[in-house]
This record gives C-alpha cells, structure tokens and sequence, in this order.
C-alpha cells in the first residue's frame, strides 16, 4: 500500500480554483477520480504516479507501462480494485 | 530459483550481478527499507543471487506492520462509538488489536470501511452529516499528503464531522534508531524510492555523515535493486558513505515541494511508538495545533488502556535487522497468514508474509 502506481491521464473532472484541481486516471483500464494539487502542469495524456487518490509526480510513458506491468504482476495494484464510493 | 529472462531487462539484471559478485571482498548486510522492495526481493529470487558475503536484512518501511498495537485499540475503540464510521485502507483490516482486528470489529457489527483514498472519507462525511467520519491515517511520508489533503479539503468545506487518526510514520528517524541500537549490524541502506518521490533526498546527508553509512535511494523491481545493492556495495568496498541515487527516474532531488508543504500545513512532526521497537522520538506526525478539531484523538474521549505488544512476536528484531523471519519461533506454526500472531505476517510487504509465501526453505536462515 505504500506504493505510487503510474497511470494515464484522461480527463480533467474538476477545477475548484487554480490548485484545486481532479482528473480521471486509467490504470490499465480501471479509472479513479485523482486530485491533481500536486502536478499543477499535469496534462490530459500524462502519464502520473498515483498514491491513494493523489498525483504525487510525473513519468513518461515506457517507464510507466513497464512499471504498472510490474505492479500487476506483483499484485501491488489491488487497492484499485477498490470499488469507488458513490459521488 | 526464477530464469533471468523472466525479468525486465534481462541483460542488466545479469550484468549488476556480475558486477556484485566482482567486486565483493568483504561481508556488508545491507538493509532496504520499504516493504515493496521486501517483497519484490524475496518474490523474484533475489537474495539468491547475491554472493554469500552479502546478507540483506528487512526494514521498518511497512505501515501494517510498525502501527502500534495501542494504536489499533484506538481505531477499533473509535470504530465502536455510536453514529460513527471508521475508514481504513485494506490492509490494516486485519492486523491484530489488543483483544481483536478492526475486521472482527467489523464482523460484531462496528461500520467500518474499506477506501482507496482518504479524499473518498470526506466525501462520505459530506453524504452522511449525522455521522461523524473517521479515516485511519497510517503511512510513511508518501501517503502523508494524501491524508493531509484530506484535511485540508474537509476544513475548506467547513465540515465538523470529519477526522483523521493519525498514525504517520517517518523514515530517516527510524534509520537512526536502528544504526544507533548497540547491536546494530547495519552497513549501509536502500531508500524507499517513494517516500523519497514525495521528500526528495537531502534529510538523509546528515544521517549517512553521522553513521558512516551508505544511503542509496533505489526503486523496487529486480534490476532497480540489484543496481542498488551494487551501488551500495561499491561505496562500501571504497570506505565512501554518500546519499546516492539510484531512482532518478521518479526522485529529484528536493522532492515534490507541493505536496511537503500540504504536509507541513496540517501536520506537526511528533513522537511515535513503532509496532515491535517501541518509542522513536520525533519519528510521527500528528495533526497540528492549527486544525486541531480535525483531530479524532483531540475530538473523541478515547478510554482505553496502553496495550502491551505480544512478546511472542519479535518483529522488533527483525525491522531492526536483527533476526530473519524464519528465526521466529513462531513462524508458520502459531503464527501464518490466515491466524497471524504479529504484524509482519499480515500484509504482503511484511517481511514474514513475503517469507512464508515465497521464499525457498532453508537457504535464508542464516544472518
Ligand atoms: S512470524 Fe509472526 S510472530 Fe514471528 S515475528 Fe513474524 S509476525 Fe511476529
């Protein structure tokens, strides 16, 4: 659980003020509502390490294809297998 | 033991051992932190590649495991209340309490909560003002601003049914608790490439210049920890004891600033009692002063009395480097994944769990 898993960036979903800031993230096809307070410049199509909810920084795409792989395999992205509770 | 082609990068994994086993002349044991790289270490077979002369022991880095005994008394003492819901990562379901876990709480009718994230907690607070929300805020300094941004979110939407448990954990106090143990036989570090994501690398100098102790900042899959380790034991064949870093790819120097202030806003640095060690001054956060009523311990009279850690369990030695699992008299007898007697045998990153499911018999008993 102490892990940040890297996901894409596919949609900004909220924009309270300049920093408050949530998108949807894929991880591998299962998306979860991200705040984005931490990647100010993060862009639709980033690549982003995710933590519990939280964009903590950026990566590019090979290292984040190859290290959600890992992940997975690993069985380290189980929390996102969480069901996401109703908005 | 796994084939060299079954890894990322093959070739590299077959070059940094090579180059290990080159330059090894002395015995080191080296110690990585995190529970992710415990894990990753003992899945993929590493500890079996590396010369005998090397022996690496099993850190602290694993919020399940280091969250204090007390501190799930709190959490299942708060989870009890009337009109309350407790939210939790998963994973700390099933640690045990004094007299239970938070899943047999759960099971006798406590309302307990599985998230992903603490930013899901103030929503359920916004849907449910009769009842107050309490989200279980374990971690090292990654998950730190999450569970701050939390806090600050619900102050921002003035809710007053809204807290946090703090359990907050830091790394670089916990390596100086372990290097100044007098039987400490630690020689040099792996860093946990994500806390570092978060903190960046500058407050581990003073620790590697005090100690004379080799910090290499490193990620978790195979051929990230095999360069590592060859970082590591390069600096100690060459009496050097620098802060490197072998995970540039996510860790700059100075760390996301973002998310340290988000921390710094809400949280003091305090003392902490780790599962297994027992005190570490100056090694916690608790929330600060300034958003004291987000504070569940500050909110909520919590009556319960300090609770003794089980002395069959000694997963103090083994976080400190001490011991091995399997040197547990415990292991895989009286205590196993399904009926775990201590913490280390619950998650998947505790370093008894990665043992009893993956490791290969005998060939890791010895230290
Ligand atoms: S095997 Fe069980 S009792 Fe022994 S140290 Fe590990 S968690 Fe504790």
């Amino acid at each position: 659980m102490c892990l940040a898993i890297p996901g894409k960036l596919i949609a900004i979903t909220a924009m309270l003020d300049d920093t408050f800031r949530t998108g949807k993230v894929s991880f591998g096809g299962i998306q979860k509502e991200v705040n984005l307070c931490m990647v100010p410049n993060a862009q639709i199509g980033d690549y982003l390490l995710v933590h519990v909810g939280v964009a903590i920084g950026k990566v590019d795409e090979e290292e984040a294809v190859k290290v959600f792989s890992y992940l997975k395999n690993m069985g380290e992205v189980e929390e996102l297998h969480i069901p996401e509770i109703n908005k | 033991m796994k084939y060299l082609s079954e890894y990322r990068d093959p070739e590299l994994v077959e070059e940094f051992i090579k180059e290990i086993h080159r330059i090894t002349t002395k015995p080191w044991t080296l110690m990585e932190i995190c529970g992710g790289q415990t894990h990753s270490l003992v899945k993929n077979g590493i500890l079996e590649m590396l010369p005998d002369k090397i022996t690496m022991v099993h850190g602290p880095g694993c919020p399940v495991c280091v969250t204090s005994v007390s501190v799930i008394d709190e959490a299942i003492f708060l989870a009890e209340q009337p009109n309350t819901i407790l939210c939790s990562f998963g994973d700390m379901l099933r640690v045990p309490g004094s007299s239970k876990s938070l899943l047999e709480a759960k099971a006798s009718g406590a309302d307990i909560r599985i998230l992903y994230s603490p930013l899901e907690a103030v929503q359920l607070a916004v849907q449910n003002p009769g009842k107050q929300v309490i989200f279980f805020a374990v971690g090292f300094e990654t998950t730190a601003p999450a569970n701050a941004l939390s806090v600050v979110h619900a102050a921002q939407l003035k809710l007053n049914n809204y807290s946090i448990l703090a359990s907050h954990v830091l790394v670089p106090p916990a390596m100086e608790a372990i290097l100044s143990d007098d039987e400490n036989k630690i020689d040099a570090f792996l860093a946990a490439g994500h806390v570092c994501t978060i903190m960046g690398i500058e407050e581990y100098h003073p620790v590697a210049s005090k100690y004379h102790c080799p910090i290499v900042v490193t990620g978790f899959e195979p051929v990230d920890l095999l360069q590592g380790i060859l970082m590591a034991v390069q600096q100690l064949e060459n009496g050097e004891y620098k802060v490197e870093n072998q995970y540039s790819r996510s860790v700059q120097r100075e760390g996301n600033v973002l998310a340290q202030n988000t921390i710094h806003k809400v949280f003091a640095i305090s003392d902490r009692i780790w599962r297994g060690i027992g005190n570490i001054p100056q090694s916690g956060y608790e929330v600060n002063e300034e958003y004291k009523n987000f504070n569940a311990r500050n909110k909520f009279n919590i009556d319960i009395p300090f609770a003794e850690e089980n002395k069959e369990c000694i997963s103090g030695d083994i976080m400190k480097g001490l011991k091995k699992p399997k040197q547990c008299p415990n292991f895989g007898s009286k205590c196993k994944p399904e009926h775990p007697l201590g913490a280390p045998m619950v998650s998947s990153e505790g370093a008894c769990a990665a043992y009893y499911h993956y490791a290969d018999a005998d060939s890791m008993l010895t230290i």
